[in-house]
């Protein structure tokens, strides 16, 4: 109430309708009280506010009805467009919104041809048995855990066109032939060959596996593979950290494919500690492939992924290569594997890094043996 | 470039919200704004809506003592339309090759920038103005905007007598103020 009582006297003041005792009183009152003073100025801030927009909201009015009226009249009209001009002028005025509409439709086409294409490949007979294998060597993966076990499998000279049953991807740790893979990827198969990026198949033969880090070495045995020298990467001893950026190279088709991810957990498959988890793309057939730092550093291999969600994809660290080639000296004293220590693709750009991996990246083959 | 006579007294005019003036300064640049704006991939609905904008540019100028035109009201008007339209193109998005100038054109910046300022000040009265409610909108509307004696409203409102309604109206005016000095202190 008070606040009304003050407003009255501040538009009394303001119109001059205070007599001039009255008025006195209230500039000796302004003076004394900031209070007063404040609210005043506001006021009058605040009123002529009011007149500014009654003032513009009868000018507006007034143009609609200059507007109206010149309309009437014909001095302002539309312009009528006929036939060419007019399809040149909607041209003209639509052509950005077309422009948007067609490259959405066109995604949205790509998008739904993307979509069947992997459902198709996933329903697919030979695919299908593949991702089957793999679950499968999963469940035996934590059933097995405790175990160990190794064995030696006399070389297979048979020269036949490979029957691929199984496929899934290995990579060389020493020039002389010798390849780690899963053990998962070869633990069904039975004629295991490995089929280089250029085409050329070897046989190949296991000469140790260890389940429960699912790693197996194989040794070529074919006698036209011709020993490497240098191998450019090296493989990490050490734990990679959380967020650390690799690529991998795999054989999750017929042809070598890249992928890029990052480490996104320490441990695999339910806290599995001989195992990272990483984001990337891997699908049936990348088992196997090497996952490698941006210095050229092996600092895993593929086993898994999760099949319920997208892009989560399990890999064995690297320092259990250090482990199975220890088990390896153990068990026998002939083989003689160097674990390599190349560094030439430290500071590569990435492009020349995979063209120069490419070729020490296997495709591993086999059949059931049926 | 002086301004001419005819321009001068249009400009008086128009500071009275004078209808001639306001029809005049319409027909004889209207159309040349319609077909720049049609030009530049507009539309006719978007030429009235720019042109009237630049008529409160000019209206606002026109009160405003310390002004005077330094040009002719056809070369102001234009390029104060055609600043327009370049600023509406951009929030659009709708990119255009350069737009043509097909006329003279006067650098109006800083009086579009204080346009806008009025103009927020405008629709933040306008918005609370919109939020009081009736019947408070239209005696507020009576007594400030068409300054109606309080005598008369209390006689259109059904009030018993002129106190009421000015006590009522006293309310009203003090929740506009709280609605507009909370919107105003947002912006």
């Amino acid at each position: 109430m008070d606040e009304i009582v003050m407003l009255e006297a501040i538009e009394r003041y303001m119109s001059g309708e205070m007599s001039p005792q009255e008025r006195s009183f209230f500039e000796e009152l302004r003076k004394t009280n900031p209070e007063v003073d404040q609210l005043v100025v506001e006021h009058s801030y605040f009123l002529q506010g009011l007149e500014k927009y009654g003032a513009a909201r009868n000018f507006k009015h007034l143009l609609h009805e200059t507007e109206a009226k010149l309309m009437a009249e014909g001095v302002i009209h539309e312009p009528k467009l006929k036939g060419k001009a007019k399809v040149v002028f909607l041209w003209n005025k639509y052509k950005r919104n077309m422009a948007v509409a067609a490259s959405i439709a066109g995604f949205i086409s790509l998008l739904t041809l993307g979509l069947t294409l992997t459902f198709t490949t996933k329903y697919s007979d030979s695919y299908k048995y593949l991702v089957k294998e793999i679950n499968k060597t999963n469940r035996e993966v934590s059933t097995l855990k405790s175990k160990s076990t190794s064995h030696h499998v006399p070389a297979a000279p048979v020269k036949i066109e490979p029957k691929a049953d199984f496929t899934g991807t290995g990579f060389l740790i020493d020039g002389k032939g010798y390849l780690v893979t899963n053990a998962h990827v070869i633990s069904k198969m039975k004629n295991i060959y490995v089929k280089s990026n250029k085409g050329d198949y070897y046989s190949a033969a296991v000469l140790f596996t260890d389940a429960t880090v699912d790693l197996a070495i194989l040794k070529i045995t074919d006698t036209s593979y011709k020993t490497i020298t240098n191998l450019p990467y090296s493989v990490r001893k050490t734990n990679s950290d959380l967020g650390e950026q690799f690529f991998t190279l795999g054989f999750p088709r017929n042809e070598i494919v890249y992928g890029e991810g990052y480490v996104s957990a320490k441990s695999g498959n339910d806290g599995d500690s001989t195992a990272y988890q990483l984001t990337v793309s891997a699908n049936p057939g990348n088992s196997g492939g090497p996952v490698i730092s941006q210095n050229g550093e092996i600092i895993g291999i593929i086993t898994a992924k999760d099949a319920k969600s997208d892009g989560v994809v399990y890999a064995a660290k690297s320092k259990n290569i250090f482990k199975l080639l220890d088990e390896v000296k153990k068990d026998s004293t002939k083989q003689n594997i160097k674990i390599p220590a190349g560094n030439s693709l430290k500071g590569m750009d990435r492009v020349q890094q995979v063209k120069k991996m490419e070729d020490y990246v296997f495709m591993i083959v086999g059949s059931s043996g049926q | 470039m002086s301004i001419s006579e005819k321009d001068q007294l249009l400009l008086k005019g128009l500071a009275q919200s004078d209808k001639e003036a306001v029809e005049a300064i319409y027909r004889d640049n209207y159309n040349i704004i319609q077909s720049f704006i049609l030009n530049n991939n507009g539309s006719v609905d978007e030429a009235r809506d720019i042109f009237q904008e630049a008529m409160v540019v000019l209206y606002e100028k026109s009160k405003d003592p310390s002004f005077s035109l330094s040009c002719q009201i056809k070369t102001y008007v234009y390029s104060v339309c055609r600043r327009l339209w370049l600023k509406r193109l951009q929030q659009l998005n709708r990119f255009t090759t350069q737009v043509e100038s097909m006329e003279d054109i006067v650098p109006v910046e800083e009086e579009l920038e204080e346009h806008e300022k009025k103009n927020t000040e405008f629709l933040l009265m306008e918005q609370a103005l919109g939020k009081i409610g009736e019947p408070c909108k239209s005696l507020l509307d009576a007594y400030y905007l068409q300054k109606k004696s309080m005598m008369d409203i209390a006689g259109e409102f059904g009030y018993t007598n002129a106190d009421n309604a000015k006590t009522q109206k006293y309310k009203c005016l003090v929740r506009l103020k709280k609605l507009f000095f909370a919107q105003y202190k947002n912006t």
